[in-house]
């Protein structure tokens, strides 16, 4: 699979270890080069600056060919606003969206997208410690 | 009419200020604490401090009664999300995005943002206007359809010139509105009016007609 993963958070330096290691091929945006000091040495797949926003970045990054996109920015606007660009402009297949803020979520779940809530999951995990 | 704007920078603020004077009722979200303070300083309790994409906060200040949303805060991508929650979640009416990337004005409108303005396009729509290599410049793309209003200047070298507008046939489904020219100024036009350099030539046409025009105007002598 081509995986474009747009955010070197924790969780996009995760997912993009993890998907490279198993072959695929990644190509990870941010805005900030430093961010990239998270992926390991064995890396292989692209590292690129640029915002995932706009045209020129998500061409850059291959988007015309992905099958697999996936937001992870701080920013829950920067990620809905990514997600449906590559959702409604360039049809890619699997667009996967966090977002912090569970109504926008669950609004933007109901638009269509595949949404996961950081601040939902976390709390029923928790939950699930402390009643479990 | 009810109007939220989401942001109170100086567009933001200019806009309400214009818009109460207009007799609207007008409510200001502004993120930034001194920003939104300030403001209420000088406008009084219609300012709001909180997240205009958060729904929440657009509940609170009783968005599905707004007539509209205008959403100018510096950062396209909030202000898309300020416009998709304010369409879906309340459904107001209209919904205005400021964006700076003029490529996201098309996309807005994919998302269902019924009114885009970017003022980098406005710019260079000016700054085209004086070079003679843009002899071409979409003025106005109408909300419904592919029509839009253009604009060019016959150029000094154009065959055009001279003729009557007549022999100016135009792609179907296109017509010449207005002719300024440089000695008459603004005038409408009829199948006679003769056409002269430097005249500028605004019409109404298929989106997809823009290079058909331009050739046609272009070719020399």
């Amino acid at each position: 699979m081509k995986v474009i993963i747009m955010g070197c958070s924790r969780v996009g330096a995760q997912l993009a270890t993890e998907f490279d290691a198993e072959g695929h091929k990644v190509t990870i945006i941010d805005v900030d080069s430093y961010s990239f000091r998270k992926l390991p040495n064995t890396f292989k797949g692209t590292a690129l600056v640029g915002s995932g926003l706009d045209e020129e970045s998500l061409k850059k990054a291959g988007i015309e060919e992905a099958d697999v996109f996936i937001a992870v920015t701080q920013g829950d606007n920067r990620n809905v606003m990514a997600c449906q660009i590559a959702k409604h402009i360039y049809r890619i297949p699997k667009v996967v969206c966090r977002i912090y803020d569970p109504i926008r979520e669950d609004m933007y779940r109901n638009l269509g997208l595949r949404t996961v809530s950081p601040t939902k999951v976390v709390a029923k995990l928790l939950r699930e410690q402390i009643e479990g | 009419m009810y109007i939220i704007i989401i942001g109170g920078g100086e567009v933001g603020s200019h806009l309400s200020k214009i818009l109460l004077n207009d007799g609207h009722e007008v409510l200001i979200v502004e993120q930034d604490a001194a920003r939104s303070e300030k403001l209420a300083d000088e406008l009084g309790s219609i300012v709001l401090r909180g997240d205009g994409c958060e729904a929440a906060t657009l509940e609170s200040i009783g968005a599905a009664r707004a007539d509209m949303l205008v959403a100018v805060t510096d950062d396209d991508a909030r202000n898309l999300v300020a416009c998709q929650v304010a369409k879906y979640r309340f459904k107001v009416r209209r919904t205005i995005a400021r964006v700076t990337n003029p490529k996201n004005e098309d996309i807005f409108k994919i998302l269902g943002v019924d009114v885009t303005v970017c003022s980098t396009q406005l710019i260079l729509a000016h700054i085209e206007q004086e070079l003679p290599s843009h002899p071409l410049i979409p003025l106005l793309k109408l909300k419904t359809g592919t029509l839009e209003v253009i604009e060019a200047k016959i150029p000094p070298d154009s065959n055009l010139i001279g003729k009557k507008l007549k022999s100016f046939v135009l792609p179907k489904g296109s017509a010449v509105l207005l002719i300024i020219s440089k000695e008459k100024g603004p005038q409408i036009p009829t199948d006679d009016t003769l056409l002269a350099a430097e005249d500028e030539v605004v019409a109404i046409t298929e989106a997809h007609n823009e290079e058909a025009i331009k050739a046609m105007l272009t070719s020399k002598k």
